[in-house]
């Protein structure tokens, strides 16, 4: 019942931690890049939903 | 366009914010108990439930998913309707998610107490427990995805994203986690085994830390404390990367927990390099919290509620910084298995986490009340008492982590151990008085809270329904701009919890399958066998009584530990340990090569009173070891539970095991009486003898061929 009995014959464990890196560092690339080309008003709209209370209790 | 009315619900708001001060309570003087224990053994009372291994599951579990846990809900609960101009999308959801919750806690207690417990910390509730969390999550899932779908404001401020991941990794972690087979109605063994256990276990651990301390609270800090402060956030765009950055980050980071152990290396590394990396994030989300701030300084000397805001911000700031540093193998070397780690965590627990809930108290119970806060001047007062705390409560340990690892470390000029273990214990207990001081302090400051919000709630009368208004979702939404990809997820929510599952997934996945893949990862003993009948008995006991707590069996590849302890600690020898026990903390000495170290009646005499044997011990007492005795019914379950997971035992062995124990017991009785010890065969005492006078032995005879193996 053990997993390694299964799928004991992965090679090139390597391959893990250049992946997940590669993973990360392209999505963190595009998001940066998408957060810093982003429209203005957007941003200063979305800063201010917290504030855009019907009840303006604060 | 035609606006609709609706009303908030702040009556669920309100139970939690009631549920995370009632469990805060109980949680910090649970713990401010077991502080007490540490220079006062006496205070475990010699009363089973009141020691240390069965209190601190106790503590850690109450502060942890009692206290932080109902303060996110009642934060939640509060900003996800007002940031979706929903009310929640089921009042009988939110009830049963309010209820359910309060059970689990009580029914946590309960069996904590009682030791029924699955060993694996902060992971310790068993499997019962296990499904009603399950349940009670998917049920707040629902509800909170409900109010998301049915929301009346077209974007998802970014506090939602950080619910949104919280709710879905907490889900995986879970579950992945507390894979058990159950042998009765409250016990089971994890699935998983030694190496593998611990690596999923601190994957949990770590990111239980990550998604249920850190991304809920940093959704509550990007809503209230513009809400305090009045003004939006310092860059909404630098939350954005905060928020992406670290969900990927933090859920490769967990083996920075295993550093030095018998985890495969690489698998260390790469814990490691994903933590140093978690402070750009983590430290982005600091900065934009403080920077917030900005020109409104002098409001900071007025409102109690900024002021604990900034503290959290700023320990926030401080443990994420110390979290990577801890991570730096010559940094863990010194710090692991010290006081270090607890110094570290409660800047986290108490700083970060109870002053966010403060200060989301203090702001919140008033406006839901329809009143004022009663005192500033006792908030405030609150406020200094609970920082003073703080401090009293980490520097000390800081000290005496350091302390004490230089002094294990320390050889005499003739290359002999300078320092005994107990020596090295008995040195820091000034500190940890100084320690339970701190604590206190900080729990005095809640009951300076309490009277608070008692007197405010006394002055107003709870808003149960507050009305508001706001125009429904146009069918076709606005847009600023250019459309974009991210904006594309996050208009879709459905879309936003799939693609943050499998964000959080990949990061868990490649983490974890190579260690489950890889054979030479965990190269076999051939002389590693499975526990027999009463050893098995007596590791259950050792679970049950918490002794991980306080005892690590892991000897680190390190000179002083292979001259205190013994031979250094092999991943193959745990292949049979479900669950590993290799502990995070020595408060005690190391145990991984206890077996065979005394004669066993110095363990009767040792379980009886530590201090016979040990003069100055802090180790509570266990008399009741001596007159339990062990459930033999159980045996043959337990033994084909072991089977399931695939401890080779033979066929038809489950039958067999319990003369193969009484002979095991007898031997043992036999041995005990030469010593002039009179006990029962099947006592808990012997079969907990027969597991200690295990560990570690296998190898023993035969480490030269093993080592000659491994290369």
């Amino acid at each position: 019942m053990k997993f390694i009995n299964y799928l004991e014959s992965t090679t090139g464990v390597s391959i893990y931690g250049l992946g997940s890196f590669m993973l990360f560092f392209t999505f963190f690339v595009f998001m940066a890049i998408w957060v810093f080309k982003a429209d203005k008003r957007l941003i200063t709209h979305l800063s201010e939903i917290p504030f855009d209370h019907s009840d303006s209790k604060s | 366009m035609q606006v609709e009315q609706f009303y908030y619900d702040n009556r669920t708001v309100k139970n939690f914010a009631y549920a995370t001060v009632l469990w805060g309570i109980v949680g910090m003087l649970a713990g401010l108990l077991v502080a007490i224990q540490f220079y006062l053994p006496a205070a475990s009372f010699n009363f089973a439930p009141t020691t240390f291994g069965r209190l601190r599951p106790v503590h850690t579990n109450a502060v942890i998913f009692a206290f932080v846990g109902n303060c996110i809900f009642a934060g939640i609960y509060y900003s996800l309707q007002r940031l979706c101009k929903a009310r929640m999308f089921s009042d009988l959801l939110s009830k049963i998610h309010f209820w359910g919750w309060q059970l689990i806690i009580v029914a946590a207690a309960l069996t904590l107490f009682m030791g029924y417990t699955t060993g694996k910390e902060y992971a310790e509730l068993e499997w019962p427990i296990d499904i009603a969390i399950t349940l009670v999550w998917v049920v707040f899932g629902i509800n909170m995805f409900g109010t998301i779908l049915t929301r009346r404001e077209s974007h998802l401020y970014v506090a939602i994203w950080f619910y949104i991941a919280t709710w879905v990794t907490v889900a995986m972690l879970h579950i992945v986690n507390s894979f058990e087979i159950p042998f009765s109605p409250l016990k089971s063994y994890s699935w998983y085994a030694g190496v593998q256990d611990a690596l999923v276990q601190w994957w949990y651990g770590h990111n239980a830390v990550a998604f249920f301390l850190t991304t809920p609270v940093l959704g509550l800090m990007y809503y209230f404390m513009p809400k305090a402060a009045n003004r939006p956030v310092y860059s909404y765009r630098l939350s954005i990367i905060h928020f992406w950055a670290l969900i990927f980050i933090y859920i490769w980071a967990g083996p920075h927990h295993l550093l030095y152990t018998a985890l495969p290396d690489w698998a260390q590394s790469l814990g490691t390099v994903f933590s140093i990396m978690l402070i750009a994030p983590s430290w982005g989300g600091m900065l934009n919290g403080l920077f917030t701030l900005r020109g409104a300084w002098d409001k900071v000397r007025e409102d109690p509620v900024l002021k604990f805001m900034v503290v959290a911000v700023t320990c926030y700031g401080m443990s994420t910084f110390e979290g990577p540093l801890l991570s730096l193998k010559n940094v863990n070397a010194i710090s692991h298995f010290t006081d270090w780690t607890i110094a570290h965590v409660h800047i986290g627990a108490m700083g970060w986490n109870g002053f966010i809930a403060f200060g989301m108290l203090y702001w919140m119970i008033p406006r839901i009340f329809g009143t004022q806060l009663y005192s500033k001047k006792l908030a405030t007062t609150h406020f200094w008492v609970g920082t003073m705390g703080i401090v009293l409560y980490a520097l000390p340990l800081y000290w005496a982590g350091f302390t004490q690892a230089m002094m294990w470390k320390q050889f005499t000029e003739e290359g002999q151990l300078k320092f005994q273990f107990l020596e090295t214990v008995t040195h820091i207990i000034p500190m940890y008085i100084t320690r339970s001081v701190g604590g206190l302090l900080y729990v005095s400051g809640v009951f300076i809270m309490v009277y608070n919000l008692v007197k405010t709630v006394k002055s107003g009368s709870l808003v149960a329904d507050e009305a508001a208004e706001a125009a429904p979702l146009p069918k076709v939404i606005e847009t600023h701009g250019k459309e974009y990809w991210h904006r594309w997820i996050e208009r879709k929510p459905v879309q936003m919890l799939v693609y943050s599952f499998i964000l959080v997934a990949i990061g868990g996945l490649l983490e974890l399958i190579p260690t489950f893949l890889v054979k030479s990862n965990i190269p076999t003993i051939a002389s590693v066998k499975p526990y027999t009948p009463l050893e098995l008995q007596g590791r259950d006991i050792y679970i049950k009584e918490g002794c991980y707590t306080c005892h690590s069996q892991m000897v680190r590849p390190f000179r002083d530990e292979v001259a205190r302890y013994g031979e250094y600690s092999k991943a193959g020898e745990f292949v049979y340990d479900h669950p590993f026990q290799w502990g995070s903390k020595r408060t005690g000495p190391d145990l991984a090569r206890i077996g065979g170290k005394y004669p066993d009646s110095w363990h009767y005499n040792h379980m009886f009173d530590p201090s016979t044997m040990s003069p100055g011990s802090i180790m509570p007492r266990y008399p009741w070891l001596m007159d339990a005795k062990i459930d033999t019914a159980l045996t043959p379950a337990k033994i084909r539970a072991m089977q399931t997971l695939g401890v080779p035992y033979p066929v038809g062995y489950d039958q067999q095991a319990n003369a193969e124990l009484m002979a095991q017991a007898n031997k043992i009785k036999d041995n005990l009486k030469k010593d002039k010890i009179e006990t029962a065969a099947d006592a808990e005492i012997v079969a907990l003898i027969a597991y200690l006078q295990r560990v570690g032995v296998d190898i023993k005879g035969e480490q030269k061929a093993q080592v000659a193996s491994l290369k």
